[in-house]
């Protein structure tokens, strides 16, 4: 490997995890100031534990996390099998584009045209309206994921069943889907954690008694730099890195990317 | 269903009229085909000639655009692939790769009892020379086995045609002549159907009882392989199976034995065949014999070797004729051959040599 | 049953994502008032087709009128395209040295490195740039580690600024840029720099005529895909950027929550809406054209 190649390398890698290694190393820190170190301390960590509204917004996080990434992960791969097999159909383009319109709008701007759909029904803001709408963002993402994958499907794998005398339905059960199953754990994971990462979309449609994690993060960040903040930051990358850690881990066993 | 594989000689498969259009494409026009029970056929043709949807249009996976496909007398155009008794070996193969070789060899056999269906997967894989194997996962496996595996689930239901599109494709050349005999003794065991798609003339001679040759769509000739090889219905066919020398010329006249005359640029020449008018005669370059000078009897052609290249048993020339076409010849390379520049006579036996009509 | 597999994904299409844009259309073109909601004209469903007139009749251009002439609204608009902009060009710079770095690295490092590229996508975007303030405020590592090696004399004052805010996303959105970029590197032959050089091409040559040309449908994906959503950016002009950077997802957002002003935070959805999501459908339905095109 060039000598240029290593140094581009280092150097892109060193600016993406810099920021969180120092975030990670200050959560130990035993000062209260994030920028002085004051020895190694876990006492942070126990004031984590012990904040409640924290760990309140942690559940409400994991629940609306884990009802959008279904909801997505079963729309969206209907809309990605639409897609590949439902051959021409009437306003397949226009399908197509709000499949992606989630992808590439400003979040603001998906967040205020959603509460604005949710007042104007009257539908109360809380953990419903904040599933809603993690699922619609979660769905379009879900089905590139899963289109991908069925797009690089073999054809002849679901012919073969066919013809091997499985119906429609038993070929889809024991064919398509244990060869896309991989895409729909790794769409799953993606909705989930888009939904748990989730601010700006989560200010708009949430309402009282419905406080995300990133939510109660941000109004505590607006305040300044705090070392409990360090703690949860911690929590939260070592938590998403065994996750994402052990996807690859998974679909790399499987010898299917 | 019988734990030994069921003499097909009901099934007996029938296209008339057969079409397929993509769009504006047509990739089979108006085909008729009838198999004999227990018939090894070969549909042999270039890519795109249509033989792949021809068999895909058998198996189902293709709606006919015209005619009708019957199967031991009944319908079975409009029947989705799943409730045809035919099978299909795919090109790739199409193992399952997320399941064991048995699972695989066994995903056919869905209606049998689980004894029954363990004993059948074991007689498969005891055909098939793969003993167990069972519990393997097909991307452990090598290509020639893979290539057993994707038979032995073909043939689980035993079908009452086999289709296999260029099964021995993706084998390499020593193992496909290997092969080539094994599948070829398979059929006859079993006395199944077997319709084999393949690009290679040398393959659909080695294993067909016919050759069905396609071009653009449509089955230009169907036989076995001597009269494709002495009696093309066109250049295509003739081209297609060996080298040839191909003369244009006009019938003149008929002898006794059918042997017909022909006036062509090289003065009058004789060939067998019933065409009219317009006419092309094929002359293979082995049935061309060489002299250094005219021989007694019949008519020989003077030319001169332009090139030779030695081929190990036999030596390929070729020879400029009077009127400045080329012929190819090839001698047995025992002959002391003449060599580049060197005046020959050529001369051939007309009734090896066959005469097709011009606009075919 | 194939006909059956769109109806589904499309209702939900329809009511979460194409209803709420129509509906934050007509909210832009109404007035605010104090009210519940706070808006006017409420479409009166049982006044029948007159309802529909006097609803028409009540909708005004007045909330784009204000975003064409306050002052304010065009800065914002100004700063964001251009923050956007610069921190695109940035990006591209500093992300096709690594993407050529990781397409030219051992086929088996490639995924790791792929993977390594990933992992903090997936950790929380609030975290990520929350890391920054530690880092660029006065007191933080940036100035003292520059002032311990002498380059500076005085904390740098960069926290609060449009350069925090570059900062921020350029580093936020690297991973967007070098991966399209890499996708289309890992995927050329990689013979056809080694011919060039065969031809005679120096080094730099080769980069200019051949490695770059190749890379530029990668490039483009990139900077769409970058440029975009960094327009309607929220978190990291509010987090690094104080209180002078004005952009407009931060326009919108203040609107919206400071001011009660719905119809012009919709106003202002709409403007971001026309002006940056609609050329990225055209340039989609141009390149599927293309590509159809050329099957």
């Amino acid at each position: 490997m060039r000598a240029l190649d290593r140094i581009a390398l280092s150097l892109g890698l060193g600016f993406l995890y810099a920021p969180i290694l120092i975030l990670v190393i200050y959560s130990f820190n035993a000062s209260a100031l994030v920028t002085v170190w004051g020895g190694f301390s876990t006492r942070w960590y126990g004031v984590l534990l012990a904040d409640v509204p924290l760990r309140e917004a942690a559940r409400v996080s994991l629940v609306v996390a884990f009802a959008a990434a279904g909801v997505a992960t079963v729309f969206g791969t209907l809309a990605a099998l639409a897609l590949d097999r439902g051959g021409r159909f009437a306003g397949r383009r226009v399908f197509t584009g709000l499949i992606y319109a989630p992808l590439v709008m400003p979040e603001v701007i998906t967040g205020l045209s959603l509460l604005l759909l949710f007042v104007g029904f009257g539908l109360d803001r809380g953990l419903l309206t904040l599933v809603i709408a993690h699922a619609t963002l979660g769905l379009g993402f879900v089905a590139v994921i899963v289109g991908a994958r069925l797009r690089g499907l073999d054809r002849s794998l679901e012919e073969a069943a066919a013809d091997l005398g499985a119906h429609p339905a038993r070929v889809f059960a024991t064919v398509t889907l244990p060869l896309i199953a991989p895409s729909l754990a790794a769409a799953f994971l993606l909705a989930f954690t888009l939904s748990l990462d989730d601010l700006v979309l989560a200010s708009f449609v949430s309402g009282p008694g419905a406080t995300t994690l990133p939510m109660r993060l941000y109004s505590q960040v607006r305040l300044g730099v705090n070392p409990e903040i360090n703690a949860a930051s911690t929590l939260l990358v070592g938590t998403v890195t065994a996750i994402v850690l052990t996807a690859s881990w998974l679909t790399g066993r499987r010898g299917v990317a | 269903m019988a734990s030994t594989p069921v003499p097909a000689a009901a099934g007996l498969l029938t296209c008339a009229g057969l079409g397929k259009r993509f769009g504006t494409h047509v990739a089979v026009a108006d085909l008729d085909l009838t198999l004999q029970p227990g018939e090894f056929v070969c549909l042999l043709g270039p890519s795109g000639c249509g033989k792949s949807t021809l068999l895909r249009l058998i198996a189902g996976f293709e709606t006919p655009s015209a005619g009708t496909i019957r199967l031991g007398g009944t319908d079975i155009t409009a029947d989705p692939p799943h409730r045809r008794p035919v099978n299909m070996m795919f090109q790739s193969y199409a193992l399952f790769p997320h399941m064991s070789v048995a699972a695989n060899i066994a995903y056919g056999l869905s209606g049998l009892g689980r004894a029954a269906r363990q004993a059948r997967v074991d007689e498969l894989l005891r055909l098939v020379r793969l003993d167990g194997f069972g519990p393997r996962r097909p991307d452990t496996l090598s290509g020639g086995q893979r290539q057993r595996v994707a038979l032995a689930r073909a043939l689980a239901r035993a079908p009452q045609v086999l289709l296999l599109d260029e099964p021995l494709g993706a084998l390499d050349r020593a193992l496909r002549e290997e092969t080539q005999g094994e599948l070829r003794a398979l059929q006859r065991r079993l006395g199944t159907n077997f319709i084999v798609v393949t690009h290679d003339p040398a393959e659909a001679l080695a294993l067909a009882d016919r050759i069905g040759v396609m071009e653009a769509g449509r089955l230009v000739q169907i036989g076995d392989g001597a009269s494709l090889y002495e009696r093309p219905a066109n250049r295509f066919v003739a081209g297609l199976l060996g080298d040839v020398n191909l003369i244009p010329g006009r019938v003149l006249g008929r002898e006794a034995g059918g042997l017909a005359g022909l006036d062509t640029a090289l003065g009058p020449l004789r060939a067998l065949g019933a065409a009219e008018g317009e006419g092309i005669i094929a002359l293979r370059p082995e049935r061309i014999a060489l002299a250094r000078a005219p021989s007694g009897d019949g008519p020989a052609l003077p030319g001169q070797v332009v090139e030779t290249t030695y081929l190990g048993d036999r030596i390929r020339l070729r020879v400029r004729l009077a009127d400045g076409s080329i012929w190819r010849v090839s001698a047995p390379a025992e002959e002391a051959c003449p060599g580049v520049g060197e005046s020959v006579h050529l001369s051939y036996p007309p009734e090896r040599a066959w005469l097709m009509p011009a606009a075919a | 049953m194939k006909r059956l597999l769109p109806v589904l994904p499309a209702l939900w299409l329809a009511a979460f994502v194409l209803l709420p844009v129509i509906l934050t259309l007509k909210i832009s073109l109404s007035t605010p008032a104090t009210a519940q909601p706070p808006y006017l004209p409420v479409l009166d469903w049982s006044a029948g087709i007159e309802g529909w007139g006097n609803f028409l009749e009540a909708l005004d251009f007045t909330n784009f009128e204000t975003l064409a002439s306050d002052a304010l609204y065009r800065d914002a608009a100004m700063s964001s395209v251009t923050l956007a902009a610069i921190a695109t060009a940035i990006l591209a710079l500093i992300g096709t040295p690594i993407a050529l770095a990781m397409a030219r690295a051992p086929e088996r490092w490639q995924p790791l490195l792929v993977a390594l590229l990933i992992v903090p996508f997936w950790t929380s975007f609030l975290i990520r740039i929350y890391a920054w303030i530690a880092i660029l405020k006065p007191e933080g590592l940036l100035s003292a580690g520059l002032m311990w090696l002498g380059l500076i004399a005085q904390p740098l004052e960069i926290l609060n600024t449009q350069g925090a805010v570059l900062i921020g996303l350029t580093y936020a959105y690297l991973p967007f840029m070098v991966l399209p970029l890499y996708a289309v590197l890992a995927k050329r032959d990689p013979r056809l720099p080694e011919a060039a050089a065969d031809l005679g091409a120096g080094p730099v040559r080769v980069f200019w005529s051949v490695t770059l040309p190749l890379a530029r449908p990668g490039l483009a994906a990139g900077a769409l895909l970058c440029f975009v959503p960094m327009v309607g950016e929220f978190i990291i002009p509010d987090l690094l950027g104080g209180s002078d950077t004005l952009m407009l997802g931060r326009v919108l957002w203040s609107e919206f929550f400071s001011n009660r002003d719905w119809p012009l935070a919709s106003a202002v959805a709409i403007l971001v809406l026309v002006l940056v999501v609609g050329p990225l459908i055209l340039f989609r339905e141009d390149e599927t054209t293309a590509r159809e095109g050329r099957r």
